[in-house]
């Protein structure tokens, strides 16, 4: 009986492998071994005939061999079952993906702001003001009087004798420092215009202005923040120098340069051979601006910067034509 | 200003080559924007002799010529008429560009080698000259290039003169600072003069009738000059600051304005009436020719040179058609004056004419070089003109202008600059550059500008001296300590990037349209008589009518930005642009500037090509945009309504809603009104919304709070309504929610149909009700009853039927 049993144990092995993960062919394995008229049953229906001192033995052994049964069949179809889960091809992991279509921020915004996340993290809060302005914000409380030849580097558009469109951002030098007390250390991103149309100048453009004003701050602090600004936004392997200018509200004035981008400062047609791309004016603010606020010039000091948007956005893009960011073509605001 | 470094060694030694003086000059405030090398070009061509000329073989008009070249013969073709054996001329090498753009290799013409070419004075842009080859001076070493023959070799400096610095607009202004540069001193023209004739004051006065526009006047006179050309060396410094040369007279008060930065100006005396010179004020509406051959009608504060008649120049811009110098003139008054800088500038800005000399004196010239400088040009005059000069000059000069001494604490300065010099560093470079200096205390310096510097008046002024003398490089990065303190940020600012971020995550692109528009861009909007926005702030000074006005509105721009997609082919469009527009207000300069928000919408809904559609964007595209915006406020559907009026009319009356929060009208929204598609020329059809993002603002709610999960679960029930078609589907809901049952969750339309079966002008929409208890399990029961309550009013109030 023993013979017997081993041996219809092994028959259901070879079936139940035979079967793989066909769950049809393990159900016949089990009517086969286990089913009224199964194989294994027919043993048990043997035991009669076994002697009966044989008998418990020999329903040990049978008993045991069902339950091994049993338990494979369940491992076998567990496994089928599982096997059925699976797709029956595999993916085709190439087709296009289901992308939701998202939305594009301007290259002129997203500039903005990552300029204002530089001078924010530094402390510097943004502040915001009219762009269309009173001629004594745009140009006298800047120490630009009319009759000033200084007034030819900034073809105004006039609303009416006293008020023009903004030619610069920094008005909001001048609103701020009425508004409040020192210390200031603010940023004032937003539009400007200037009467000027051609392949570098567009009448509308973007510039943030800075401002920081306090009890000592020196012409080495104007530099300290504006190097920490170009390293950040242009990588700190990139060269700078500041260069003397002439603003009207600053005195001593500054041009920042920086390494050309495109040649790494070997010269190129972008840097016009130079090696060097001017970015941003800055300075320290001009004692008359400070009287022109009711602040003394003797107990503070303080300097002002200010950059176009437009002109960083086209060095970090590679982005070659000024036209492109007003004429607002999606194939173009759907690269940023 | 272009400065030739040839020109400028005639006033100071420096060894540096030109890139690097462009460089030291550029970072001491003086920028060099391009150093132009003109003849560089020259060096490719040599002085040539021409040792025989034969007829070329196969063509009449061209001779073969043997040409040495110093080092040994080469046969050049040569057409030109004039050549003959024994000339020296230019010999342009293979290899030469010529200023043409022509590129010069040995060749063959017309089966002959030919190694070079013959020039001719205008092919070396030498001269006028194009009728043959240049005959040169037979004494030019052969062989030489025509740059070290000539002279030429020169580097020319575009410099851009910041308006502080008019000081610099002069050969001699820039002399200083690269004398400062390198370490050496300025080398002054010497000036002595021949006062052979009798004096000035017996044939000529001057009358300052208006001293504080005029508060110097000086003027020479020299009789018996003849005009002629100027010789050469005179003309190629002209040329080479960019002015042509006209005569020897009005040649020498150029080169001395170019010298010295002294503008003047000759008068025919012959042409001045009573020999009188007197400074006035023109009268308004006075009328005047000028040299240039224009009629011009003058203002009250146009400063004018008269004779003893009437006007003979405007100041300091430009002199008179009748007193100019001619061929035929003969005695000459020298004009040397300094002019109020701002009188100038106002003058030459409302007459439109803006010239060298109305550019420096607006700029400010040395009030003290005037003697100096008609000194000069009498010298000069009497050299390249001839003729005899009256004794003395008369100069007037009532109130001699003031020079300020000014204090620097030299603490002060360095705590400014954070820099760390001693006094004598300090005084040493302002020294440098011609100012008196001297130490008061150990920390104190007392410093006089020369009359030239009347940007200098104030110590930063010698701040700023002293440190881009030093170099800006040398003062040390340093970072400034400041009080921690921060204001809250602007929750408007704030917002606004909220807004844009949820509109770029719908798939909306940012646009920036200009804040100018066309008044017809207003117009085009239908927008009815009396509509404030009609009335928009209006530019003096345009650039184009397209761009005249402020934009009250942000559609035109927003449709215009349309149609230019459109015209690419881009014809998916989701817009958006939050920005100002700007609404004049009557009892203030400034207008009300406010932040509005359009968008658009156009073709397709998923313009996917493999799995979106051809579905194209429809009114609850736009409204979904608007509802995710007003989201950003916390206004939600029970306070915010999309009613039926009133409706701008630029929204297609049937396609579109006025947007209302607690009924504040805060926008619309809706399909394009196809008037308005039309006028701007749109091809395809545009839904837009529009909103008032400040009165948003104002309406805007605080974050509601958290609602706690439901602990028991939900159980829905649906109800088909078969209603009328114009039934608005928000009425039974809005019904069904005023109806306050507890234990109604939410309702939603789940679906909506309009079908054949239905029969025309019905509709059926399906309502989905979720009910829950908010604590304990709902029975069916008790669902069904309720719902069939609630379906039989609903049932009730709108003549609907189930479906």
């Amino acid at each position: 009986m023993e013979e017997a049993a081993r041996s219809v144990l092994r028959e259901a092995q070879e079936a139940i492998e035979a079967a793989g993960v066909d769950l049809k062919a393990l159900d016949a394995v089990r009517v086969g071994f286990l089913g009224r008229k199964g194989r294994l049953t027919a043993l048990f229906k043997q035991l009669g005939t076994v002697a009966p001192e044989a008998r418990p033995e020999a329903g040990r052994i049978l008993n045991e061999a069902k339950a091994q049964l049993e338990q494979r069949l369940a491992e076998a179809i567990e496994r089928a079952k599982k096997e059925a889960r699976r797709p029956k091809s595999r993916v085709d992991v190439t087709v296009p993906g289901r992308r939701p279509w998202t939305g594009h921020l301007h290259p002129i915004t997203q500039t903005a702001l990552d300029i204002a996340a530089i001078f924010n993290r530094l402390g510097f809060e943004t502040v915001e003001g009219p762009e269309v302005e009173l001629d004594y914000y745009n140009f006298e409380a800047l120490n630009i009087p009319k009759d000033h030849p200084a007034r030819d580097m900034q073809d105004t558009f006039y609303v009416s004798d006293e008020v023009v469109l903004r030619t610069h951002t920094s008005p909001l030098q001048i609103r701020t420092m009425e508004r409040k007390r020192p210390p200031i250390k603010i940023i004032a991103p937003g539009k400007a215009y200037r009467c000027d149309s051609d392949v570098t100048h567009t009448p509308m453009f973007h510039q943030v202005e800075g401002l920081m004003v306090g009890r000592h701050i020196s012409f080495g602090d104007l530099k300290g923040v504006l190097t920490i600004f170009v390293q950040q936004m242009f990588g700190s392997d990139v060269g700078l120098r500041f260069r003397p200018s002439f603003f009207p509200f600053t005195e001593p004035s500054a041009e920042v340069d920086i390494q050309c981008v495109m040649c790494r400062g070997t010269g190129c047609r972008v840097c016009s051979q130079t090696g060097w791309l001017e970015i941003l004016g800055s300075g320290m603010v001009d004692p008359e601006v400070f009287k022109m606020v009711g602040y003394d010039p003797d107990e503070v000091s303080g300097f002002a910067f200010g950059m176009g948007i437009e002109r960083i956005a086209m060095l970090r893009y590679g982005i070659n034509d000024l036209r492109l960011f007003f004429e607002n073509d999606v194939r173009f605001l759907r690269q940023f | 200003m272009l400065v030739s470094t040839q020109w400028l060694k005639d006033y100071v030694d420096f060894t540096m080559d030109a890139d690097t003086l462009a460089h030291r000059l550029t970072m001491a405030g003086l920028e060099v924007e391009a150093v132009e090398r003109p003849y560089a070009f020259l060096q490719q061509v040599v002085v040539a002799r021409v040792d025989a000329v034969e007829p070329h073989p196969n063509a009449d008009k061209l001779r073969l010529c043997q040409v040495f070249d110093g080092s040994r013969v080469r046969q050049v073709v040569c057409g030109a008429p004039n050549v003959a054996s024994g000339q020296v001329v230019p010999l342009a090498l293979p290899g030469a560009v010529l200023p043409s753009g022509q590129k010069l290799a040995k060749a063959k013409i017309r089966g002959q080698v030919s190694e070079g070419m013959l020039c001719s004075q205008r092919e070396l842009l030498l001269g006028d000259d194009a009728s043959g080859i240049w005959v040169l001076d037979p004494a030019l070493p052969l062989g030489k290039t025509l740059l070290e023959a000539l002279d030429l070799d020169d580097a020319i400096l575009d410099v851009s003169i910041t308006p502080n610095r008019g000081d610099c607009l002069s050969m001699i202004g820039v002399a200083r600072e690269v004398a400062a540069l390198s370490g050496t001193r300025v080398r002054y023209p010497e000036i002595s003069l021949d006062e052979t004739g009798p004096s000035i004051h017996e044939a000529a006065s001057v009358t300052l009738e208006d001293p504080l526009g005029c508060p110097r006047y000086a003027a020479r006179l020299i009789r018996g000059v003849r005009i002629g050309p100027s010789p050469r060396w005179m003309q190629r410094r002209l040329e080479a600051a960019g002015i042509r040369s006209i005569n020897n007279v009005v040649d020498v008060t150029n080169f001395v304005m170019l010298e010295m930065g002294q503008p003047l100006h000759a008068f025919d005396y012959e042409r001045l009436r009573e020999g009188r010179i007197v400074v006035r004020r023109a009268q308004a509406g006075e009328r005047f020719s000028t040299l240039d051959g224009v009629e011009r009608t003058l203002f009250d504060d146009t400063l004018l040179i008269c004779d003893g008649v009437g006007p003979v120049a405007i100041a300091g811009i430009m002199g008179g058609l009748d007193s100019e110098i001619t061929e035929g003139t003969t005695q000459v008054l020298i004009e040397s004056a300094y002019f109020q800088p701002e009188r100038i500038r106002r003058s030459s800005r409302k007459l439109g004419l803006r010239t060298e000399s109305s550019y420096r004196f607006e700029r400010g010239i040395d009030p003290e070089g005037v003697p100096r400088a008609l000194d000069r040009a009498a010298q000069l005059m009497l050299q390249l003109a001839g003729g005899v000069l009256a004794t003395g000059a008369i100069d007037q000069y009532p109130s001699p202008l003031e020079r300020p001494t000014i204090s620097l604490r030299v603490p002060r300065v360095n705590r400014f600059l954070g820099l760390d010099l001693d006094a004598a560093t300090m005084a040493k470079v302002l020294e440098s550059i011609e100012m008196h200096v001297e130490q008061a205390d150990s920390e104190t310096l007392r410093v006089t500008p020369p009359s030239c510097r009347h940007d200098v008046t104030r110590e930063v002024d010698l701040a700023e001296e002293v440190v881009r003398l030093v170099g800006y490089d040398q003062v040390p990065v340093t970072h400034a300590a400041a009080p921690l303190y921060a204001d809250p940020p602007d929750p408007h600012a704030s917002l606004r990037l909220q807004v844009k971020q949820a509109l770029t995550a719908l798939g909306f692109d940012e646009v920036v349209t200009y804040s100018f528009i066309s008044e017809k861009g207003v117009k085009d909007l239908g927008l009815p008589e009396g509509d404030a926005r009609l009335r928009p702030v209006r530019l003096r000074n345009p650039l184009s009518e397209e761009q005249a006005v402020m934009r009250t509105s942000l559609l035109p721009g927003m449709l215009t930005t349309a149609r230019h997609n459109f015209d690419r082919g881009n014809l998916d469009l989701r817009l958006f642009e939050l920005s100002k527009v700007f609404l004049p207000r009557p009892d203030q300069s400034l207008p009300q500037e406010d932040h509005h928000l359009a968008g658009l919408l156009a073709g397709r809904r998923v313009p996917h090509l493999l799995y979106g559609s051809e579905e194209t964007v429809d009114y609850a595209d736009a409204k979904g945009a608007v509802e995710a915006v007003l989201e950003c406020f916390h206004l939600g559907s029970d306070t915010v309504r999309f009613s039926l009026e009133p409706l701008p009319p630029y929204c297609d009356p049937a396609v579109g809603a006025a947007v209302l929060v607690e009924d504040h009208l805060v926008g619309s929204v809706g399909r394009v009104d196809p008037d308005v598609q039309d006028a701007f020329d749109l091809k395809r059809d545009a839904y837009y919304f529009e909103l008032d993002f400040e009165e948003l603002f104002r309406l805007k709610r605080p974050h509601p709070g958290f609602s706690p999960l439901p602990k028991f679960p939900a159980v829905a029930r649906d109800m088909a309504l078969i209603v009328t078609d114009d039934l608005p589907v928000a009425a039974p809901l809005d019904f069904i929610r005023s109806l306050n049952e507890p234990l109604v969750e939410q309702v939603d339309v789940f679906d909506l149909y309009r079908g054949k079966q239905l029969g025309e002008g019905r509709k059926s929409v399906g309502y989905r009700l979720v009910y829950r208890a908010p604590d304990r399990n709902l029975t069916d029961e008790e669902v069904n009853a309720l719902h069939q309550r609630i379906t039989e009013k609903v049932l009730s109030a709108f003549q609907a039927q189930l479906r």
